[in-house]
């Protein structure tokens, strides 16, 4: 089976709230080995003037791919798990993501492309955190792009 | 704030400066901690024979590990995390990661381009292992 050209252009809406936690914050900072202050002292960060405790900058990966799962996990989009490579990724943080953020993403499929046995698969996922008065604040947009294998390749 | 003082200044920036280089070791322990971190359980970061299966050489690296390790670099230059505001990078090699053992990354930061208008500077980074390039176009935008 192969990655279905039909839903280019899908968009998804809106999905539960991510919520960041410090604690979170400061196992993906020291599995990757962002060691800055401001990752993992309190003191730090807000005497850099943010509210809270501030992801690295591919944190963000980890709130994406909850999105990204609505499509990867749709039998019918025929993305077989096994047979994807990352191809590419790309972050533009329009502000840091800090602890205490409510996240909520919408999933875009901004291209499927068929080209030697491979399907490249483009998704964008917007970002937003939740504000109290119930409006949202654009944070991340994050890029990624998976190969897909066809059966023969 | 104190963090001002150790904060490169733009004008003093030309394409081509070498920001700094940076080792980074993985081993076996660190897969399975970016793992558990990051939520990506895929088994070709973690099983051999899963790897194999697949027509890997074995257990590779999280590429996304790898684009998170070498960005600390940027930021620790910057002086604040917040100010890389774009990241981008092309996973062109896989990071075979030996059991026992480590596989090296070496890491070299460059810019690429300064906008004074914008006030942010390019960093493209360099990432390899054992002497090839294990990404591709990676830059990351700072601003400054």
């Amino acid at each position: 089976m192969s990655v279905n050209p039909a839903y280019v252009g899908r968009e998804y809406p809106a999905n539960a709230p991510y919520s960041v936690g410090r604690e979170k914050l400061r196992e993906f900072s020291g599995a990757v080995g962002a060691s800055h202050p401001v990752h993992h002292d309190l003191v730090a960060a807000r005497g850099a003037g943010y509210p809270d405790l501030v992801a690295p900058p591919t944190f963000a990966v980890v709130v994406a791919q909850r999105a990204e799962s609505q499509l990867i996990e749709d039998p019918e989009a025929g993305i077989d798990f096994s047979r994807v490579v990352h191809a590419d990724e790309r972050f533009t943080h329009h502000r840091p993501i800090v602890a205490g953020d409510e996240l909520v993403t919408v999933l875009h499929v901004d291209s499927i492309v068929e080209r030697a046995g491979l399907a490249m698969v483009t998704t964008r996922c917007e970002i937003a955190a939740l504000l109290p008065d119930g409006g949202t604040e654009p944070v991340s947009t994050v890029t990624s792009t998976l190969a897909v294998r066809g059966e023969g390749a | 704030m104190s963090t001002e003082a150790t904060r490169p200044a733009l004008a003093d920036l030309s394409v081509g400066d070498v920001i700094g280089t940076r080792t980074v070791e993985v081993d076996r322990a660190r897969l399975v901690r970016y793992a558990g971190a990051s939520g990506d359980f895929n088994p070709i970061h973690w099983n051999d024979a899963f790897a194999a299966e697949v027509g890997l050489p074995g257990v590779i690296a999280h590429g996304m590990f790898t684009m998170g390790a070498a960005v600390a670099l940027v930021e620790d230059w910057a002086g604040d995390p917040g100010a890389v505001v774009d990241y981008q990078t092309r996973f062109t090699r896989p990071v075979p990661v030996p059991n026992p053992g480590v596989a090296t990354l070496e890491v070299t930061g460059t810019v690429g381009a300064v906008d004074a208008d914008a006030g942010t500077v390019r960093v493209d980074l360099t990432v390899t292992c054992e002497g090839a390039r294990v990404l591709g176009k990676t830059q990351a935008v700072v601003r400054l």
